[in-house]
């Protein structure tokens, strides 16, 4: 849902570039980065407030790997899965997490914590192997490292709860 | 001896590099000044004289691109700077950035003014998430410093600038899948012309520039368009970063002069080749650069040098892989890639990376026969050309340059 909040700082995003259809993209990263994931009903509302068709949300918002149109974990982890990043270290790294959490790409973890996911080159290649957990990048990283990583965040999980 | 330059990566090390204070102290924002006092044409001879190549892959020469430009200075006139940075292997962006951000908006504020934009954007690849804070931040102290905003330091030039995040789209980085991208569309790439330079941005005219071509251009005006020849042992002059990974002992940036060859690099700037075996092939300018054999290596990097033996400079991401590398894996690894992120308007470009990989998936998994490596030839030829952008080309030469060099590896996974 867009609430008042979010469409307040859209507005703002409006009056802030030369022209309003900059206000698209920053709008869906937006949308995603307060509820998850960009719903239907999110896009239709954007619609509404944008002044522009809904086609043309949908086909902006379905164009763009890092935006999510379902919800995924609490915890999405997105892992490089290209050359320099599969060259380094003890193995794909894709395949380490996917085993350690019990699921494959793509797929969520039944108590919603994680979601994992291969993506494309990240920038890191030099830092390999590489990946993104949520929006903070990680790099230079080992199986022991990722286990430490997924271990801080079962023990926050659990006191929070 | 190998020396390191310090162009664009003399402020990396710095305590605090990324502030303003440290910036200036350090002449920081002393070309702008200069280039304020000058006429705006005679900015434009400078950087065109430099001899300064576009870095964002490919090359073209940044004095003719702003000449262009100069038609229409009445017009509104957007700024963009490309720091997308997906071409796999390239990583080289992030680091000016992170480390040095006023050096970009130096380099953006000189060009807007010598090209009469008022407006700049930086488009960001969405994953560089905390860069993207650096750089707003860096542009909010420069206002507040009457860096940026109206009437920059007390002359008539006004510039703003805004931080444009992607959103995960490497076509993206292709100027006007860019400019698609920045209008709140689907990166999709125009049919050109007409060119940004004519039509870009909202239908105006559009300068677009990789980061670091922007970040050289206060070293050209501070230091003069010869400083900048001379700091390069090649014909095209300067220094370049090159992101070194894969199969080395110290994997990172450096910059070097242009010419510096790729033999020096990978043994002495990035320390030689892990485990101390031996080199098999080298990506020697991001992925969709052709691949090079070990014995091809003393070869001057620049790009005259590059393109003579068929390969190409491109972005600068040197990938170093050792005797044990399968290319087959590095192939298959390179048209999933390419299958994933063609835009798919084109046909050639939609329907034949998909078939490059399923065929090279066959081949991997053994059940690939003779005629498949020869189909894969042909779909390489057959997309390069009728395609609207050059990801048609990034996607094709880099694979038929790995099966022509490498055809036995190929060979060796048929099924009999
Ligand atoms: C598929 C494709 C991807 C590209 N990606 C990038 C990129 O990530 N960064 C970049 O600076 N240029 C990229 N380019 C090149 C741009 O289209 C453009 O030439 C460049 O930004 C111009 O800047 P320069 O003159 O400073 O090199 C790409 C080109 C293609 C065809
Ligand atoms: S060549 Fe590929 S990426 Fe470029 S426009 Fe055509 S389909 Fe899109
Ligand atoms: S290949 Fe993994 S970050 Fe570039």
């Amino acid at each position: 849902m867009i609430d008042k909040d979010i469409k307040e700082i859209i507005e703002g995003f409006v009056k802030k570039f030369p022209c309003r259809d900059s206000a698209v993209l920053p709008s869906l990263s937006l949308i995603q980065k307060k509820n998850g994931y960009v719903s239907e009903k999110d896009m239709e509302d954007l619609s509404r407030i944008l002044g522009f068709s809904e086609a043309r949300i949908f086909s902006a918002a379905s164009f763009y790997s890092m935006l999510n149109l379902k919800p995924k974990g609490k915890y999405h982890i997105q892992i490089c899965s290209n050359v320099s990043c599969s060259l380094t270290g003890e193995g794909p790294l894709l395949d380490y997490i996917s085993g350690k959490l019990g699921i494959k790409e793509g797929d969520t973890t039944p108590d919603g914590l994680f979601s994992i996911e291969p993506v494309e080159c990240l920038g890191s290649c030099g830092y390999a192997p590489a990946m993104i957990i949520n929006s903070d990048h990680y790099e230079n990283l080992s199986f022991e490292r990722v286990d430490e990583m997924i271990n801080v965040i079962y023990e926050q999980n659990i006191t929070e709860k | 001896m190998l020396y390191m330059s310090k162009i664009l990566l003399r402020n990396k090390d710095i305590p605090n590099s990324q502030s303003l204070e440290v910036y200036t102290g350090r002449g920081g924002y002393n070309a702008l000044r200069k280039a304020l006092s000058l006429p705006q044409d005679d900015v434009i001879s400078m950087v065109y004289e430099s001899g300064l190549r576009g870095r964002g892959g490919a090359g073209f020469p940044a004095g003719a691109k702003w000449r262009m430009l100069t038609k229409y200075r009445v017009k509104t006139v957007y700024l963009i700077c490309n720091a997308d940075e997906g071409e796999p292997g390239t990583f080289k962006d992030r680091f000016i950035m992170e480390f040095d951000p006023h050096l970009l908006l130096e380099g953006m504020l000189i060009t807007a003014y010598a090209t009469g934009a008022h407006h700049g954007f930086i488009y960001i690849r969405g994953e560089y998430d905390w860069i993207a804070k650096i750089l707003v931040k860096a542009i909010d102290e420069a206002q507040a410093h009457g860096f940026i905003g109206n009437n920059i330091l007390g002359s008539s030039f006004s510039f703003f600038v805004d931080v444009f995040r992607g959103a995960g789209s490497y076509v993206c980085g292709e100027e006007t899948a860019l400019i698609e991208s920045l209008e709140g569309k689907a990166g999709r790439p125009r049919l050109k012309p007409p060119f940004p330079a004519a039509s870009g941005l909202y239908g105006d005219p559009t300068l677009i520039h990789n980061v670091t071509t922007l970040s050289y251009i206060p070293f050209i005006i501070g230091n003069g368009p010869d400083a900048f020849k001379s700091a390069g042992k090649a014909g095209s002059g300067g220094t370049h970063i090159f992101g070194i990974s894969g199969h080395v002992n110290k994997p990172g940036i450096y910059e070097y002069p242009m010419g510096t060859t790729l033999r020096e690099l990978i043994y002495e700037a990035a320390g030689g080749i892990r485990g101390g075996k031996h080199l098999k092939a080298v990506v020697p300018g991001g992925m969709s650069a052709p691949i090079l054999k070990a014995d091809e290596i003393d070869v001057s990097m620049d790009y005259q040098a590059l393109n003579a033996i068929g390969t190409m400079l491109g972005s600068g991401g040197i990938v170093v892989l050792d005797e044990d590398t399968s290319i087959p894996m590095i192939a298959q690894k390179t048209a999933k890639f390419y299958a994933h992120e063609s835009c798919g308007q084109c046909a050639p470009c939609r329907e034949g990376t998909n078939m490059i990989k399923y065929l090279i998936d066959k081949i991997i998994a053994g059940e690939g026969t003779a005629k498949d490596i020869e189909q894969i030839l042909r779909l390489c030829r057959y997309i390069r050309g009728s395609t609207i952008c050059a990801f048609g080309i990034a996607a094709t030469l880099p694979i038929a340059a790995m099966i022509k060099k490498f055809r036995n590896e190929f060979e060796a996974l048929l099924r009999d």
